[in-house]
């Protein structure tokens, strides 16, 4: 008993020091660089239910918002104001307020109530009170409920485009084909601010060239994005950020009205905003005032939406790795997203910046935004590789473009992606950057090469273009910005110099300002310049049948990627192998003697010449050969055309040997050795996977025969270890195997046939 | 002009201007390379920043037609005057009759009402929270 415990307690000691190897693992993997950590409220660092966020309530008292959420108008800081002055809609809120929030959160996922009856109820709500009903959804019904509230009826997608050199002829050409790709937005910002203007120019005219209503912008501190709004260089404007807590407000160096200013500015010059907020940014700033992240931003919403802009770019953003840390984090910035469609605001529902190092929980998080369909389902997907985005890297990039395409084609859901060919993008590319050259012409800034224009033309990235006089270069941006000089200047430059197509498309833009029609919610263009917003493309999903369906052109659009092999093509393909000559002698006989029998199966050599692995048959067959004859044993060849089974062909071939004993090999290349007095199912050694076989293992085969037949002990067979042989090949298998079918021929039965390699 | 006029590009394009009254029909490249459209000129009207705060309120959207709202009226004031606008707006840059001065002035000069109250609420708020410009001696 002693030795026991004794035993047991050492036990306890070695696996202090032991480490598992799995552990060591796991501990390699992307998801465990990633920190993780209990909540902890007083920092503001738990998603919803913080214990001091407050219970939802509201009194009016003549027609005045006399307490909020707990506060009464003495205690209000200058956001409850905000949100009791501008964003309580008191005629709805009394019925509101007095809802059950589990009722509201029913109704958000019924189908039987629409968008505007659940719009009409959150309207009258506090943030408090939003946040309650959002907290009775688990993820699927945030889901289903945010595909019924989003605003506009079509999905779309915004790109950011930025590089590292801040050469303006790539970004002109990385903008042009991120437009063909299908981004209804683009976003560029800049590493000096001061190539702000720049920057912007080249993102105008090569978002342009390569689609034309493209709506663009740059982001950049609050005055000077207003300039080059007014200059007719970007066409909205995103990054006002909103916070929950005035602290952090007056940290950004802002206030809810003079936030609300700048969107009334922006709008009196013709320009698409939105706000930014999301849910983390104020315990990063260290101002959560012991709330919940979701509370707080649902009073950012409220701000918003008092404010009078028609959007925000939500879903933690920037600060989305601080949700992530906590739990039920991914399902708060689902929360938060959902919030702001309830009160009527367009979403581009954040997936933008780097969320993780695992791509199996990157996707996951995008599923929740990108399945439901959103206005925007990334405020920013990286059309540029990592180390050229400026804003931190992108959370999916140009690398990922293939991904994100399979993506949309297996879920049959639009991501506001369209394939594109090689050959089109490289010469939108290059007109784009010539189009660059010609307005750096003619407006007298530091001229773009022709060698430039034609690197930006194949580039992938920053590394891929000549180095500029960035000193020269600013020096122009300086002067274009304090100057006269505007987009018209920029159109008639274009004109002049042969992009009469580009700068009829930027003068489009300008002409779109005047009518001020992509001011209401959710607006973008479509390839036409036709506007969709939520006022004549509104979100009529009620359940199934209705709302935003995938079909029709768009769908044949989507699916049909450059990859995409024709089915049928493949399959009428029918060649026999040249270099193998195979003459029918008749229907086959039994044998006598020590001999093994090699059948074919019916396409074998004639209507195909190649197995899954690639090998000729010629090949395998004199493989196979050898194999027997290295033992001294004959090998006689037959095919057999009643089947194509890989089975049936060993058996019947097996009754026909001498020895019993036969090999059977379909054309795809799959084999068996079987002997006569076994079932059809049975077999001595079958080799499944023709992929993983080599000439020397179809040898090796032909040996192993040879010794069954004279009794002789069999050796390994070697093959080679791929586990992805049946991923990448079952398609090809399918078809192969087809071909094989195809070649059947009941009658024939097993003929005997004499082989000659050329 | 109403819901139904949307989007006014498609169905009421005959009636739209530039803020400096160049008719939408005139904006085309001829006109751009024969120089008679200028910097100032593709710049949205008053008035067809009102035809879309109409459409907004009809679709629901009041807290958006607000803004579209104050936003016609910002199309009076000159660009500089709105960035310094801003620029007062922002937190602790203006005592309370500042502000107040700063809103007389917009209504005045501009007749830009709802915005002149806007700035006054926002006085009143910075006044009852505590950012106003509160030291004099920086000025």
């Amino acid at each position: 008993m002693q030795s026991e415990a004794d035993s047991g307690h050492k036990q306890g000691e070695d696996s202090q020091l032991r480490r598992s190897r799995r552990f060591a693992a796991l501990r390699a993997r992307g998801i465990n660089k990633e920190t993780y950590i209990t909540e902890c409220s007083d920092l503001g660092l738990v998603i919803m239910d913080g214990p001091n966020d407050p219970a939802p309530s509201l009194r009016i008292v003549d027609g005045r918002v006399a307490e909020l959420d707990g506060r009464v108008p003495a205690q209000f800081d200058a956001i409850d104001r905000f949100i009791a002055n501008y964003c309580i809609d008191l005629e709805k809120a009394p019925r509101a307020m007095a809802m059950d929030s589990l009722e509201i959160a029913r109704m958000l996922v019924d189908i039987h109530v629409s968008r505007q009856e659940v719009s009409a109820i959150m309207r009258g709500c506090t943030p408090a009170k939003l946040v309650q009903i959002v907290s009775h959804l688990n993820v699927l019904e945030m889901m289903s409920a945010l595909q019924k509230m989003r605003q506009r009826r079509t999905p779309a997608n915004q790109a950011h485009v930025t590089n590292w050199k801040e050469n303006a002829a790539l970004l002109a050409a990385d903008a042009a084909e991120a437009a063909m790709r299908g981004f209804a937005e683009e976003e560029t910002t800049v590493r000096v601010a001061r190539s702000a203007p720049l920057s912007a120019l080249a993102l105008l005219v090569g978002s342009q060239t390569g689609r034309g209503g493209v709506l663009t912008q740059c982001a950049v501190e609050e005055s000077l994005s207003l300039k080059l709004a007014m200059k007719g260089l970007t066409s909205y404007a995103e990054t006002l950020s909103v916070y929950g807590t005035i602290d952090s407000f007056v940290d950004g160096d802002d206030t809810p009205w003079s936030k609300g200013f700048l969107a009334s500015s922006y709008a009196s010059r013709g320009v698409k905003v939105r706000f930014t907020s999301g849910t983390g940014a104020e315990a990063l700033m260290g101002y959560s005032e012991g709330c919940s992240m979701l509370f707080l931003e649902a009073r950012c919403l409220m701000m918003v939406k008092g404010a009078g802009t028609q959007g925000v770019q939500n879903g933690a953003i920037a600060c989305i790795a601080l949700p992530e840390s906590l739990p039920g984090g991914v399902r708060g910035v689902l929360a938060e997203n959902l919030i702001a469609t309830c009160l009527g605001l367009e979403v581009a529902s954040g997936n933008d910046a780097l969320a993780s190092h695992s791509d199996i929980r990157k996707t996951a998080k995008l599923m929740l935004q990108f399945l439901p369909g959103t206005d925007f389902i990334t405020s920013g997907y990286s059309a540029v590789p990592k180390r050229d985005n400026l804003f931190g890297g992108g959370n999916f990039d140009a690398e990922d473009f293939d991904d994100w395409l399979v993506l949309q084609r297996d879920m049959q859901v639009d991501g506001g992606l369209v394939p594109v060919q090689e050959k089109e993008v490289i010469e939108v590319r290059e007109r784009a950057a010539r189009a660059m050259q010609a307005v750096y012409a003619e407006l007298g800034f530091p001229p773009i090469t022709d060698e430039e224009v034609a690197a930006a033309a194949v580039a992938h990235g920053s590394e891929d273009v000549p180095d500029r006089d960035s000193v020269a270069d600013l020096a122009a941006a300086d002067e274009f910005l304090a100057g006269p000089r505007t987009v018209i200047d920029v159109i008639a430059a274009l004109a002049k110099r042969g992009f009469g197509d580009v700068a009829a498309r930027v003068l489009e833009m300008q002409r779109q300002r005047l009518t001020g029609d992509y001011l209401q919610t959710s607006a973008i263009f479509d390839d036409n310049f036709k506007v969709l917003s939520a006022i004549n493309d509104p979100n009529d999903y009620r359940g199934p049948g209705s709302g935003y369906r995938l079909g029709g052109e768009r769908w044949q659009k989507l699916q049909s990627l450059p990859q995409c092999l024709d089915a049928n093509e493949l399959v009428a393909k029918s060649s026999p192998d040249a270099r193998l000559e195979l003459q029918e002698r008749g229907p086959a006989e039994r044998g006598t003697g020590i001999e093994v029998v090699i059948a074919l199966g019916p396409a074998f050599g004639t209507a195909m010449n190649a197995t899954l692995a690639g090998l000729q048959h010629a090949d395998v067959l004199r493989a196979l050969i050898a194999g027997v004859e290295e033992e001294s044993v004959s090998a006689r060849v037959v095919k057999v055309y009643h089947t194509a089974d890989c089975a049936g062909i060993g058996h019947e071939a097996a009754q026909l040997s001498g020895s019993g004993i036969a090999v059977g090999i379909q054309s795809k290349g799959t084999t068996v050795i079987q002997r006569a007095d076994l079932t059809r199912l049975n077999n001595l050694e079958l080799f499944s996977q023709a992929p993983n076989l080599t000439l020397e293992s179809y040898r090796s085969i032909g040996r192993n025969a040879a010794c069954y037949a004279m009794g002789k002990p069999p050796r390994p067979v070697p093959v080679k270890i791929d586990n992805t042989a049946r991923l990448r090949l079952i398609v090809q298998t399918t078809l192969l195997h087809h071909r094989e079918v195809q070649q059947i021929a009941e009658s024939r039965g097993i003929v005997q046939l004499a082989v000659s390699f050329h | 002009m109403s819901r139904k006029d949307y989007p006014l590009g498609q169905f009421c394009a005959d009636d739209i201007r530039s803020h400096t009254g160049v008719p939408l029909d005139a904006f085309t490249l001829d006109a751009v390379l024969g120089g008679k459209i200028g910097p100032g000129d593709a710049t949205i009207h008053r008035e067809t920043l009102e035809w879309q705060t109409r459409i907004a309120e009809e679709a629901g959207y009041a807290e958006l037609a607000a803004n579209l709202r104050r936003a016609a009226e910002l199309t009076a004031i000159p660009n500089q005057r709105i960035l310094e606008i801003y620029e007062a707006l922002r937190p602790r840059r203006r005592t309370y009759f500042q502000l107040l001065a700063l809103s007389q002035e917009i209504a005045g000069m501009y007749g830009a009402d709802e915005t002149a109250r806007y700035i006054r609420e926002a006085a009143d708020a910075y006044r009852d929270t505590g950012l106003l410009k509160t030291d004099e001696t920086h000025e």
